[in-house]
Protein backbone atom coordinates (compact mmCIF):
# COMPACT_ATOMS: atom_id res chain seq x y z
CA UNK A 1 0.00 0.00 0.00
CA UNK A 2 2.83 2.37 0.95
CA UNK A 3 4.65 1.48 -2.25
CA UNK A 4 1.46 2.21 -4.27
CA UNK A 5 1.17 5.61 -2.56
CA UNK A 6 4.80 6.37 -3.44
CA UNK A 7 4.16 5.42 -7.05
CA UNK A 8 1.03 7.55 -7.10
CA UNK A 9 2.87 10.63 -5.74
CA UNK A 10 5.51 10.42 -8.43
CA UNK A 11 3.02 9.60 -11.18
CA UNK A 12 0.89 12.64 -10.22
CA UNK A 13 3.96 14.91 -10.14
CA UNK A 14 5.23 13.63 -13.48
CA UNK A 15 1.70 13.79 -14.91
CA UNK A 16 1.51 17.49 -13.95
CA UNK A 17 4.80 18.24 -15.69
CA UNK A 18 4.03 16.32 -18.87
CA UNK A 19 0.48 17.67 -18.96
CA UNK A 20 1.91 21.20 -18.77
CA UNK A 21 4.39 20.39 -21.53
CA UNK A 22 1.60 19.06 -23.77
CA UNK A 23 -0.54 22.15 -23.02
CA UNK A 24 2.44 24.26 -24.05
CA UNK A 25 2.83 22.24 -27.24
CA UNK A 26 -0.89 22.70 -28.05
CA UNK A 27 -0.71 26.46 -27.34
CA UNK A 28 2.36 26.71 -29.55
CA UNK A 29 0.54 24.79 -32.30
CA UNK A 30 -2.51 27.04 -31.96
CA UNK A 31 -0.39 30.16 -32.22
CA UNK A 32 1.43 28.78 -35.23
CA UNK A 33 -1.89 27.89 -36.86
CA UNK A 34 -3.23 31.35 -36.09
CA UNK A 35 -0.03 32.91 -37.44
CA UNK A 36 -0.52 30.93 -40.63
CA UNK A 37 -4.11 32.11 -40.85
CA UNK A 38 -3.00 35.72 -40.33
CA UNK A 39 -0.25 35.30 -42.89
CA UNK A 40 -2.63 33.82 -45.45
CA UNK A 41 -5.10 36.61 -44.92
CA UNK A 42 -2.56 39.36 -44.60
CA UNK A 43 -1.26 41.38 -47.51
CA UNK A 44 0.19 44.79 -48.23
CA UNK A 45 -1.00 47.02 -50.96
CA UNK A 46 1.69 48.96 -52.82
CA UNK A 47 0.77 51.81 -55.17
CA UNK A 48 3.31 52.61 -57.86
CA UNK A 49 3.55 54.81 -60.91
CA UNK A 50 2.92 53.26 -64.29
CA UNK A 51 5.80 51.38 -65.91
CA UNK A 52 7.15 50.10 -62.59
CA UNK A 53 9.29 46.94 -62.67
CA UNK A 54 7.52 44.35 -60.46
CA UNK A 55 10.79 42.54 -59.83
CA UNK A 56 12.02 45.50 -57.76
CA UNK A 57 9.27 44.76 -55.27
CA UNK A 58 9.98 41.01 -55.19
CA UNK A 59 13.64 41.71 -54.40
CA UNK A 60 12.92 44.37 -51.78
CA UNK A 61 12.82 42.00 -48.79
CA UNK A 62 13.16 38.23 -48.24
CA UNK A 63 9.82 38.26 -46.39
CA UNK A 64 8.01 38.86 -49.66
CA UNK A 65 6.63 35.64 -51.12
CA UNK A 66 4.79 36.96 -54.14
CA UNK A 67 3.61 40.14 -55.80
CA UNK A 68 0.32 40.21 -57.71
CA UNK A 69 -0.91 43.12 -59.76
CA UNK A 70 -4.44 44.21 -58.84
CA UNK A 71 -6.80 45.27 -61.54
CA UNK A 72 -8.74 48.45 -60.63
CA UNK A 73 -11.29 47.72 -63.38
CA UNK A 74 -14.14 46.50 -61.21
CA UNK A 75 -14.00 49.74 -59.18
CA UNK A 76 -13.44 52.07 -62.08
CA UNK A 77 -16.18 50.41 -64.14
CA UNK A 78 -18.76 51.67 -61.66
CA UNK A 79 -17.93 55.21 -62.84
CA UNK A 80 -18.33 54.38 -66.54
CA UNK A 81 -21.98 55.42 -66.70
CA UNK A 82 -21.38 58.69 -64.88
CA UNK A 83 -18.54 60.16 -66.99
CA UNK A 84 -17.84 60.53 -70.68
CA UNK A 85 -16.01 57.86 -72.59
CA UNK A 86 -13.01 60.13 -73.17
CA UNK A 87 -12.77 61.11 -69.52
CA UNK A 88 -13.09 57.50 -68.55
CA UNK A 89 -10.10 56.58 -70.76
CA UNK A 90 -8.12 59.49 -69.31
CA UNK A 91 -8.99 58.36 -65.80
CA UNK A 92 -7.81 54.86 -66.55
CA UNK A 93 -4.55 56.17 -67.99
CA UNK A 94 -3.90 58.41 -65.00
CA UNK A 95 -4.53 55.69 -62.43
CA UNK A 96 -1.44 54.22 -60.73
CA UNK A 97 -0.72 50.46 -60.61
CA UNK A 98 -1.76 48.52 -57.51
CA UNK A 99 0.18 45.52 -56.26
CA UNK A 100 -0.82 43.04 -53.60
CA UNK A 101 2.25 41.80 -51.69
CA UNK A 102 1.97 38.39 -50.01
CA UNK A 103 4.46 37.38 -47.30
CA UNK A 104 6.23 34.13 -46.34
CA UNK A 105 5.02 34.39 -42.73
CA UNK A 106 3.20 36.77 -40.52
CA UNK A 107 5.68 39.55 -39.69
CA UNK A 108 6.32 41.02 -36.28
CA UNK A 109 5.42 44.72 -35.90
CA UNK A 110 9.09 45.75 -36.24
CA UNK A 111 9.45 43.70 -39.42
CA UNK A 112 6.37 45.39 -40.92
CA UNK A 113 7.95 48.80 -40.29
CA UNK A 114 11.24 47.66 -41.84
CA UNK A 115 9.46 46.17 -44.84
CA UNK A 116 7.29 49.25 -45.39
CA UNK A 117 10.34 51.46 -45.20
CA UNK A 118 12.26 49.26 -47.69
CA UNK A 119 9.37 49.33 -50.20
CA UNK A 120 8.80 53.06 -49.80
CA UNK A 121 12.43 53.70 -50.70
CA UNK A 122 11.99 52.07 -54.14
CA UNK A 123 11.72 54.64 -56.89
CA UNK A 124 8.21 55.18 -58.25
CA UNK A 125 6.51 53.70 -55.19
CA UNK A 126 4.01 56.29 -54.08
CA UNK A 127 2.24 54.61 -51.17
CA UNK A 128 2.35 51.48 -49.06
CA UNK A 129 -0.68 50.39 -47.10
CA UNK A 130 0.23 47.75 -44.52
CA UNK A 131 -3.02 47.29 -42.49
CA UNK A 132 -0.78 46.36 -39.59
CA UNK A 133 -2.77 48.04 -36.83
CA UNK A 134 -5.73 45.69 -37.41
CA UNK A 135 -3.60 42.59 -36.95
CA UNK A 136 -1.25 43.91 -34.30
CA UNK A 137 -3.69 43.73 -31.41
CA UNK A 138 -4.67 40.09 -31.99
CA UNK A 139 -1.13 39.04 -32.63
CA UNK A 140 0.26 40.82 -29.59
CA UNK A 141 -2.41 39.19 -27.45
CA UNK A 142 -1.39 35.80 -28.81
CA UNK A 143 2.28 36.49 -28.06
CA UNK A 144 1.37 37.61 -24.54
CA UNK A 145 -0.61 34.39 -24.05
CA UNK A 146 2.35 32.36 -25.29
CA UNK A 147 4.75 34.13 -22.88
CA UNK A 148 2.37 33.59 -19.96
CA UNK A 149 2.10 29.89 -20.86
CA UNK A 150 5.91 29.66 -21.03
CA UNK A 151 6.36 31.27 -17.61
CA UNK A 152 3.62 29.10 -16.13
CA UNK A 153 5.22 25.96 -17.63
CA UNK A 154 8.67 26.81 -16.27
CA UNK A 155 7.29 27.54 -12.79
CA UNK A 156 5.21 24.38 -12.84
CA UNK A 157 8.16 22.22 -13.96
CA UNK A 158 10.47 23.75 -11.31
CA UNK A 159 8.03 23.23 -8.43
CA UNK A 160 7.03 19.73 -9.52
CA UNK A 161 10.67 18.72 -10.04
CA UNK A 162 11.38 19.70 -6.44
CA UNK A 163 8.43 17.55 -5.35
CA UNK A 164 9.79 14.62 -7.36
CA UNK A 165 13.23 15.06 -5.79
CA UNK A 166 11.63 14.92 -2.32
CA UNK A 167 9.63 11.84 -3.31
CA UNK A 168 12.73 10.08 -4.61
CA UNK A 169 14.58 10.93 -1.41
CA UNK A 170 11.80 9.18 0.50
CA UNK A 171 12.19 6.17 -1.80
CA UNK A 172 15.88 6.21 -1.17
CA UNK A 173 15.35 6.15 2.60
CA UNK A 174 12.94 3.25 2.16
CA UNK A 175 15.43 1.33 0.06
CA UNK A 176 18.41 2.46 2.09
CA UNK A 177 18.73 -0.81 4.02
CA UNK A 178 18.66 -2.90 0.85
CA UNK A 179 21.14 -0.59 -0.87
CA UNK A 180 23.46 -0.69 2.15
CA UNK A 181 23.35 -4.50 2.30
CA UNK A 182 24.18 -4.63 -1.40
CA UNK A 183 27.08 -2.23 -0.76
CA UNK A 184 28.44 -4.63 1.88
CA UNK A 185 28.90 -7.24 -0.82
CA UNK A 186 30.55 -4.82 -3.23
CA UNK A 187 27.63 -3.85 -5.45
CA UNK A 188 28.52 -0.85 -7.62
CA UNK A 189 26.39 2.25 -7.23
CA UNK A 190 24.34 1.60 -10.40
CA UNK A 191 23.36 -1.87 -9.21
CA UNK A 192 22.46 -0.59 -5.72
CA UNK A 193 20.33 2.14 -7.27
CA UNK A 194 18.71 -0.11 -9.88
CA UNK A 195 15.44 -0.19 -7.92
CA UNK A 196 15.28 3.60 -7.81
CA UNK A 197 15.86 3.84 -11.56
CA UNK A 198 13.36 1.06 -12.27
CA UNK A 199 10.67 2.87 -10.26
CA UNK A 200 11.52 6.17 -11.96
CA UNK A 201 11.32 4.62 -15.43
CA UNK A 202 8.08 2.70 -14.77
CA UNK A 203 6.39 5.80 -13.31
CA UNK A 204 7.63 7.96 -16.20
CA UNK A 205 6.07 5.51 -18.67
CA UNK A 206 2.79 5.32 -16.74
CA UNK A 207 2.47 9.10 -16.40
CA UNK A 208 3.26 9.79 -20.06
CA UNK A 209 0.72 7.17 -21.11
CA UNK A 210 -1.89 8.77 -18.83
CA UNK A 211 -1.25 12.23 -20.31
CA UNK A 212 -1.40 10.78 -23.84
CA UNK A 213 -4.70 9.10 -23.02
CA UNK A 214 -6.09 12.35 -21.57
CA UNK A 215 -5.22 14.34 -24.69
CA UNK A 216 -6.39 11.55 -26.97
CA UNK A 217 -9.78 11.61 -25.21
CA UNK A 218 -9.92 15.40 -25.49
CA UNK A 219 -9.15 15.05 -29.20
CA UNK A 220 -11.85 12.45 -29.84
CA UNK A 221 -14.34 14.38 -27.70
CA UNK A 222 -14.15 17.28 -30.19
CA UNK A 223 -15.18 20.03 -27.76
CA UNK A 224 -11.80 21.75 -27.78
CA UNK A 225 -11.50 21.33 -31.54
CA UNK A 226 -14.88 23.07 -31.94
CA UNK A 227 -13.73 26.00 -29.84
CA UNK A 228 -10.55 26.31 -31.90
CA UNK A 229 -12.49 26.11 -35.14
CA UNK A 230 -14.47 29.14 -33.97
CA UNK A 231 -11.16 31.00 -34.10
CA UNK A 232 -10.86 29.80 -37.66
CA UNK A 233 -8.01 27.40 -36.98
CA UNK A 234 -7.61 23.66 -36.80
CA UNK A 235 -5.12 22.30 -34.23
CA UNK A 236 -4.06 18.72 -33.47
CA UNK A 237 -4.52 18.28 -29.71
CA UNK A 238 -2.63 15.02 -29.78
CA UNK A 239 -0.47 14.05 -32.68
CA UNK A 240 -0.50 10.25 -32.19
CA UNK A 241 2.85 8.45 -31.99
CA UNK A 242 4.87 11.67 -32.42
CA UNK A 243 3.44 13.28 -29.30
CA UNK A 244 3.48 10.02 -27.36
CA UNK A 245 7.20 9.53 -28.07
CA UNK A 246 7.91 13.16 -27.20
CA UNK A 247 6.12 12.86 -23.84
CA UNK A 248 7.69 9.50 -22.99
CA UNK A 249 11.14 10.91 -23.78
CA UNK A 250 10.60 14.03 -21.66
CA UNK A 251 9.22 12.01 -18.71
CA UNK A 252 12.05 9.46 -18.92
CA UNK A 253 14.78 12.12 -19.17
CA UNK A 254 13.34 14.08 -16.27
CA UNK A 255 12.86 11.13 -13.92
CA UNK A 256 16.22 9.55 -14.78
CA UNK A 257 18.07 12.87 -14.31
CA UNK A 258 16.38 13.43 -10.94
CA UNK A 259 17.09 9.83 -9.84
CA UNK A 260 20.73 10.28 -10.90
CA UNK A 261 20.95 13.47 -8.81
CA UNK A 262 19.72 11.57 -5.74
CA UNK A 263 22.13 8.69 -6.37
CA UNK A 264 25.12 11.01 -6.89
CA UNK A 265 24.27 12.95 -3.74
CA UNK A 266 24.36 9.70 -1.73
CA UNK A 267 27.13 7.81 -3.50
CA UNK A 268 29.53 7.87 -0.53
CA UNK A 269 27.31 5.75 1.74
CA UNK A 270 29.55 2.88 2.83
CA UNK A 271 27.34 1.34 5.51
CA UNK A 272 29.27 2.76 8.42
CA UNK B 1 52.60 -17.50 5.32
CA UNK B 2 50.49 -14.95 3.37
CA UNK B 3 48.99 -12.19 5.46
CA UNK B 4 45.32 -11.58 4.70
CA UNK B 5 45.08 -8.74 7.21
CA UNK B 6 47.87 -6.49 8.35
CA UNK B 7 47.51 -3.52 10.69
CA UNK B 8 50.28 -1.24 11.85
CA UNK B 9 49.70 1.53 14.41
CA UNK B 10 46.05 1.52 13.41
CA UNK B 11 43.92 4.18 15.11
CA UNK B 12 40.17 4.28 14.65
CA UNK B 13 37.49 6.64 15.89
CA UNK B 14 34.02 7.87 15.07
CA UNK B 15 33.23 11.49 14.29
CA UNK B 16 33.55 13.79 17.33
CA UNK B 17 34.49 10.83 19.50
CA UNK B 18 37.64 9.80 21.33
CA UNK B 19 39.91 7.13 19.89
CA UNK B 20 38.20 3.73 20.02
CA UNK B 21 41.28 1.86 18.84
CA UNK B 22 44.69 3.35 19.50
CA UNK B 23 47.79 2.34 17.56
CA UNK B 24 46.81 -1.32 17.16
CA UNK B 25 49.23 -3.79 15.59
CA UNK B 26 48.09 -7.20 14.40
CA UNK B 27 48.23 -9.49 11.42
CA UNK B 28 46.10 -12.49 10.42
CA UNK B 29 47.43 -15.15 8.08
CA UNK B 30 45.56 -16.83 5.23
CA UNK B 31 43.50 -19.79 6.41
CA UNK B 32 43.50 -18.80 10.08
CA UNK B 33 40.50 -18.77 12.42
CA UNK B 34 40.61 -15.64 14.57
CA UNK B 35 38.54 -14.63 17.56
CA UNK B 36 38.44 -11.03 18.75
CA UNK B 37 36.91 -10.69 22.20
CA UNK B 38 36.27 -7.80 24.52
CA UNK B 39 33.62 -6.07 26.59
CA UNK B 40 30.73 -4.16 25.03
CA UNK B 41 31.95 -0.87 23.59
CA UNK B 42 35.58 -1.96 23.62
CA UNK B 43 35.88 -1.53 19.84
CA UNK B 44 35.48 -5.11 18.54
CA UNK B 45 32.90 -4.16 15.90
CA UNK B 46 34.86 -1.00 15.10
CA UNK B 47 37.84 -3.09 14.06
CA UNK B 48 35.58 -5.28 11.94
CA UNK B 49 34.10 -2.19 10.24
CA UNK B 50 37.56 -1.00 9.32
CA UNK B 51 38.27 -4.44 7.80
CA UNK B 52 35.36 -4.15 5.37
CA UNK B 53 35.98 -0.47 4.71
CA UNK B 54 32.99 1.04 6.50
CA UNK B 55 35.31 3.03 8.74
CA UNK B 56 38.44 4.81 7.59
CA UNK B 57 41.61 4.68 9.65
CA UNK B 58 42.56 7.93 11.37
CA UNK B 59 46.19 6.97 11.43
CA UNK B 60 48.35 3.95 10.75
CA UNK B 61 48.29 1.37 8.02
CA UNK B 62 45.69 -1.28 7.24
CA UNK B 63 45.96 -3.87 4.46
CA UNK B 64 43.14 -6.33 3.76
CA UNK B 65 43.50 -9.03 1.10
CA UNK B 66 46.52 -7.23 -0.32
CA UNK B 67 44.57 -3.97 -0.70
CA UNK B 68 45.65 -0.88 1.25
CA UNK B 69 42.54 0.46 2.96
CA UNK B 70 43.92 3.96 3.59
CA UNK B 71 42.26 6.28 1.08
CA UNK B 72 40.75 3.38 -0.84
CA UNK B 73 38.52 4.34 -3.77
CA UNK B 74 34.88 3.20 -3.95
CA UNK B 75 35.69 1.08 -6.99
CA UNK B 76 38.54 -0.75 -5.22
CA UNK B 77 36.48 -1.15 -2.07
CA UNK B 78 33.62 -2.73 -4.06
CA UNK B 79 36.14 -5.07 -5.68
CA UNK B 80 37.57 -6.07 -2.28
CA UNK B 81 34.11 -6.63 -0.77
CA UNK B 82 33.33 -9.09 -3.56
CA UNK B 83 35.97 -11.34 -1.95
CA UNK B 84 34.69 -10.96 1.60
CA UNK B 85 31.71 -12.66 3.26
CA UNK B 86 30.11 -10.79 6.15
CA UNK B 87 27.81 -12.11 8.86
CA UNK B 88 26.05 -9.89 11.40
CA UNK B 89 24.23 -10.51 14.66
CA UNK B 90 21.05 -9.03 13.13
CA UNK B 91 21.51 -11.05 9.89
CA UNK B 92 21.04 -8.05 7.53
CA UNK B 93 18.94 -9.97 5.05
CA UNK B 94 16.86 -8.14 2.45
CA UNK B 95 13.33 -8.65 3.75
CA UNK B 96 11.58 -8.16 0.41
CA UNK B 97 13.66 -10.88 -1.25
CA UNK B 98 13.19 -14.63 -0.97
CA UNK B 99 15.91 -16.52 0.88
CA UNK B 100 17.38 -17.91 -2.35
CA UNK B 101 17.57 -14.41 -3.84
CA UNK B 102 19.32 -13.23 -0.68
CA UNK B 103 21.89 -16.01 -1.05
CA UNK B 104 22.30 -15.18 -4.75
CA UNK B 105 23.16 -11.53 -4.01
CA UNK B 106 26.98 -11.86 -3.87
CA UNK B 107 26.88 -14.04 -6.99
CA UNK B 108 24.84 -11.45 -8.91
CA UNK B 109 27.26 -8.73 -7.83
CA UNK B 110 30.28 -10.83 -8.82
CA UNK B 111 28.72 -11.50 -12.23
CA UNK B 112 28.22 -15.27 -11.99
CA UNK B 113 26.18 -16.91 -14.76
CA UNK B 114 22.61 -17.73 -13.72
CA UNK B 115 23.04 -21.51 -14.08
CA UNK B 116 26.18 -21.46 -11.92
CA UNK B 117 24.62 -19.27 -9.25
CA UNK B 118 21.38 -21.31 -9.18
CA UNK B 119 23.39 -24.48 -8.64
CA UNK B 120 25.53 -22.85 -5.95
CA UNK B 121 22.47 -21.49 -4.11
CA UNK B 122 20.75 -24.89 -4.18
CA UNK B 123 23.89 -26.53 -2.82
CA UNK B 124 24.32 -23.96 -0.04
CA UNK B 125 20.68 -23.98 1.05
CA UNK B 126 20.85 -27.75 1.26
CA UNK B 127 24.11 -27.42 3.22
CA UNK B 128 22.50 -25.07 5.77
CA UNK B 129 19.44 -27.36 5.89
CA UNK B 130 17.02 -24.81 4.47
CA UNK B 131 16.21 -26.32 1.07
CA UNK B 132 12.64 -26.94 2.28
CA UNK B 133 12.21 -23.20 2.93
CA UNK B 134 12.91 -22.10 -0.66
CA UNK B 135 10.49 -19.38 -1.81
CA UNK B 136 10.00 -18.00 1.69
CA UNK B 137 10.97 -14.55 2.91
CA UNK B 138 13.30 -13.80 5.87
CA UNK B 139 10.54 -12.49 8.20
CA UNK B 140 8.83 -15.90 7.82
CA UNK B 141 11.86 -17.70 9.28
CA UNK B 142 13.15 -18.07 12.85
CA UNK B 143 16.26 -16.16 13.96
CA UNK B 144 18.40 -19.27 13.67
CA UNK B 145 17.14 -19.98 10.17
CA UNK B 146 17.75 -16.38 9.12
CA UNK B 147 21.34 -16.58 10.38
CA UNK B 148 21.83 -19.78 8.37
CA UNK B 149 20.62 -17.91 5.28
CA UNK B 150 23.09 -15.14 6.12
CA UNK B 151 25.84 -17.80 6.46
CA UNK B 152 24.91 -19.29 3.08
CA UNK B 153 25.08 -15.79 1.57
CA UNK B 154 28.50 -15.15 3.16
CA UNK B 155 29.82 -18.40 1.68
CA UNK B 156 28.13 -18.16 -1.74
CA UNK B 157 30.94 -16.47 -3.64
CA UNK B 158 33.77 -18.51 -2.06
CA UNK B 159 35.30 -15.52 -0.25
CA UNK B 160 38.91 -15.39 0.87
CA UNK B 161 37.81 -13.86 4.16
CA UNK B 162 34.72 -14.16 6.34
CA UNK B 163 34.03 -11.45 8.90
CA UNK B 164 31.44 -12.30 11.55
CA UNK B 165 30.14 -9.82 14.11
CA UNK B 166 28.58 -11.67 17.07
CA UNK B 167 27.13 -14.26 14.67
CA UNK B 168 25.46 -16.31 17.39
CA UNK B 169 24.48 -13.45 19.70
CA UNK B 170 20.74 -13.85 19.06
CA UNK B 171 20.61 -17.63 18.54
CA UNK B 172 19.55 -20.65 20.54
CA UNK B 173 22.08 -23.39 21.29
CA UNK B 174 21.18 -25.57 18.30
CA UNK B 175 21.29 -22.73 15.74
CA UNK B 176 24.51 -21.40 17.25
CA UNK B 177 26.15 -24.82 16.83
CA UNK B 178 25.05 -24.97 13.19
CA UNK B 179 26.63 -21.54 12.59
CA UNK B 180 29.93 -22.53 14.27
CA UNK B 181 30.00 -25.75 12.24
CA UNK B 182 29.52 -23.76 9.03
CA UNK B 183 32.30 -21.30 9.93
CA UNK B 184 34.62 -24.14 10.89
CA UNK B 185 33.75 -26.00 7.69
CA UNK B 186 34.59 -22.99 5.54
CA UNK B 187 37.88 -22.56 7.38
CA UNK B 188 38.86 -26.21 7.37
CA UNK B 189 37.69 -27.32 3.94
CA UNK B 190 37.97 -24.14 1.88
CA UNK B 191 40.89 -22.61 3.83
CA UNK B 192 38.92 -19.40 4.19
CA UNK B 193 40.26 -16.95 6.77
CA UNK B 194 37.59 -16.36 9.41
CA UNK B 195 37.54 -13.41 11.81
CA UNK B 196 34.87 -13.58 14.49
CA UNK B 197 34.08 -10.81 16.94
CA UNK B 198 32.34 -12.20 20.02
CA UNK B 199 31.83 -11.80 23.75
CA UNK B 200 32.63 -15.41 24.48
CA UNK B 201 34.49 -18.08 22.60
CA UNK B 202 32.18 -21.09 22.28
CA UNK B 203 33.06 -24.45 23.80
CA UNK B 204 32.12 -26.28 20.61
CA UNK B 205 35.21 -25.17 18.64
CA UNK B 206 37.14 -28.00 16.97
CA UNK B 207 39.57 -26.15 14.73
CA UNK B 208 42.68 -24.42 16.08
CA UNK B 209 42.26 -20.67 16.46
CA UNK B 210 44.06 -17.50 17.54
CA UNK B 211 42.49 -15.23 20.10
CA UNK B 212 42.82 -11.46 20.45
CA UNK B 213 41.44 -9.34 23.24
CA UNK B 214 40.56 -5.64 23.10
CA UNK B 215 40.70 -3.49 26.18
CA UNK B 216 40.87 0.30 26.48
CA UNK B 217 41.64 0.72 22.78
CA UNK B 218 44.47 -1.80 22.76
CA UNK B 219 44.33 -5.14 20.97
CA UNK B 220 46.56 -7.94 22.22
CA UNK B 221 46.94 -11.57 21.28
CA UNK B 222 46.24 -14.01 24.07
CA UNK B 223 48.75 -16.79 23.83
Amino acid sequence: MRSFKNHLSLIIALFSIIFTVQIFIVVDRSINAYEKKLKDEYSMIVIVKKGFDKQLLVNANPLIASVVELSPDHIVDKLKSEISNQNFKLLKLSLPTFYKVRLNRFPRPKEIKKLTSAITKITNVTKVEDFSSNHDVTYKLLLLFKTITEIFSIAMIAVTSLLILKEMKIWQFQHNERMSIMALFGAPIWLRSAVLFRLAIVDALISSLLVSATFFLAKTNGKVANELSQLGISVELFNGVDDLLKLVLIALCLSVVLATMIVIANREDRYA
Amino acid sequence: MDKVIYAQDLSLSYKDDHNIIHKANFSFNAGEFIFITGASGSGKSTILKSLYGALKADRGKLIVGGVTMNGISSKKLNFLRRHIGIVFQDYKLIKEWTIEKNVTLPLIISGYAKEVSDEQVDKLLTHVKLSHQIGRYPPELSGGEQQRVAMARALAHNPILILADEPTGNLDEYSAKVVWDLLEGANEQLKTTVVVVTHNIPDVMHVPFRKFHIEKGDINEIL
